[in-house]
């Protein structure tokens, strides 16, 4: 497990970038956290990480977003869709098993449709601008990530 | 001969002939799949929208895998009612325009994909429209607009000041530096419990509420910034409400979406009144979804009467994404000859400042 408190949202993007130095295209990260915790922070440090020019925005009216960079990022909020997220052939695995790197908000309803080797990111709020992030990594691959995110970061 | 020289011939018979043109829209860069023929660049013939909503609201956003399978299945029947509808057939067309970015890219292609079959079909010219762009010529259907002109953007994607010197050609004075206005709107009427699209329904509770039952704050950045920033307000509302939930108080929904309407309009009206001041230009175009917006309407046109400016909205039926206004906004590239080669893409991000540099298949007179 990797975890540290960032005091600006500067700091929580600058950890994101770090984490997507380490990533390769089919990774996938679950993302969770509370409204205005700073996950849409956190997912921009990750654009700037794996090279994507464009400004991140949060997937509120398009539920997935797609950006080009040096891996291509794939950026879904599954809140709204809920349980028919997983039911429904809308094509989200197509994005989990793409060429790019998948950040999923929400993931808890398409738990079934998740690799068994992902990342969990959860970021919580412990005050005005105090973050505290968290990230685990379930299956081999993840766990070498987060090892290696220990390693870079504490030097 | 090559479909370059045959559209050069058509072009040229048609501008000798001095007959008005027509133009055929396509736009399906997101929910809608729309198409329309306007003549000379005014005159709408036809405006014919397929709206997704109704699917898209089972799941409270739009699916991209989904709008594309719905434009594949309406975007044939769009056109040939646009043009039923407009009385003409494909042999009448000027030329045919498309909405080739920003937008979704699955949903883009099916519009592109549609618009190159028929100019390849047809040996007709191309235009490539930047969808902005589009909901500024929005304002120009309803005639009498000219540049130059400053355009308030404001949608669900974008918070923009823009100055349009000519037509086709545009300058950014101010944007939003993290959330847009209308993402602002969904997400505060997310945590408040209200319905799928929230801007509306936080409009018309507005209306009902007191603005000064509470202060949000104004995010007016450094002095004489034309950028804008809603992501601090929209925290101070949820935190607002978190609070309140927290203390066991409840707060009036409608004061709520009064005092968090009143902050974002605030800005808005104050920033466009800053960009008229700095660049001398009295005529302001609102465009966008956001434009919809009964509050920003009133306060934005007493404020303009004031200041003494004219600020044009085009009307409702055109904030919304359609096919007439891309028609419209191709219509300069259309008398200039300039238009784009049949490898046109669609891209899912596209500057509206690099509309203008094309790259273009240029047939002057």
């Amino acid at each position: 497990m990797f975890q540290t408190i960032t005091h600006t949202p500067q700091a929580t993007r600058s950890i994101a970038a770090q984490l997507a130095e380490l990533l390769e295209p089919g990774d996938v990260l679950t993302l969770s956290g509370d409204l205005g915790a700073g996950k849409t922070t956190f997912t921009q440090g990750l654009a700037e990480g794996l090279g994507v020019a464009d400004r991140v925005n949060s997937p509120t009216f398009t539920l997935i977003r797609e950006y080009e960079g040096r891996i291509p990022l794939y950026h879904m909020d599954v809140y709204r869709l809920g349980e028919q997220a997983a039911a429904e052939d809308l094509g989200i695995d197509e994005y989990l098993y793409g060429d790019g790197v998948s950040v999923i908000e929400w993931a808890e309803y398409i738990e079934s449709l998740l690799p068994e080797d992902h990342l969990q990111i959860k970021i919580r709020s412990l005050a005005e601008s105090e973050r505290e992030i968290t990230i685990s990594g379930q299956g081999d691959r993840s766990a070498r990530i987060v090892e290696e995110l220990n390693r870079r970061c504490r030097i | 001969m090559g479909w370059v020289e045959q559209v050069r011939q058509k072009y040229r018979r048609d501008r000798e002939a001095g007959t008005p043109s027509l133009i055929l829209g396509i736009e399906t860069s997101c929910d809608e799949t729309s198409a329309a023929v306007v003549r000379d660049g005014q005159e709408v013939l036809s405006n014919v929208i397929a709206s997704q909503i109704e699917i898209h609201q089972q799941f409270g956003g739009v699916v991209p895998e989904v709008a594309s399978r719905r434009h594949v299945e309406n975007v044939t029947p769009v056109v040939q009612q646009a043009l039923d509808q407009a009385n003409v057939g494909l042999e009448d067309l000027s030329a045919v325009a498309v909405t080739y970015g920003p937008g979704l890219v699955g949903a883009l292609l099916v519009g592109v994909t549609a618009a190159k079959a028929i100019a390849f079909a047809k040996s007709i010219p191309l235009i490539g429209v930047h969808h902005i762009a589009g909901h500024i010529y929005a304002n120009f259907l309803a005639g009498g607009l000219e540049p130059p002109l400053l355009a308030l953007v404001v949608s669900g994607g974008h918070t923009e000041l823009v100055y349009m010197p000519e037509h086709g050609q545009f300058e950014f004075l101010g944007r939003t530096r993290d959330d847009a206005a209308g993402e602002a709107y969904d997400k505060v009427a997310r945590s408040m419990g209200l319905s799928y699209p929230g801007g509306p329904v936080i409009d018309k509770l507005a209306r009902e509420g007191d603005p000064a039952k509470m202060v949000f704050p104004r995010a007016w950045l450094e002095e004489g910034s034309m950028d804008f920033s809603f992501s601090g307000l929209k925290s101070a509302v949820i935190n607002t409400l978190h609070n309140a939930e927290q203390r066991g108080e409840r707060l009036e929904p409608a004061d709520v979406a009064a005092a968090f309407q009143a902050s974002v309009l605030d800005v808005l009206i104050e920033k466009t009144v800053l960009a008229v001041r700095k660049t001398g230009v009295v005529n302001v175009a609102v465009a966008g979804g956001v434009a919809a917006n009964r509050g920003l309407r009133e306060q934005l046109q007493a404020r303009a009467k004031q200041e003494g400016f004219s600020v044009l909205f085009p009307p409702i039926s055109l904030c919304t994404d359609n096919a007439a206004m891309i028609a419209a906004a191709a219509y300069p590239f259309y008398r200039k000859g300039w238009f784009h080669h049949l490898d046109l893409n669609g891209y899912a991000s596209l500057p509206l400042t690099e509309w203008q540099e094309g790259p273009f298949l240029k047939l002057h007179e």
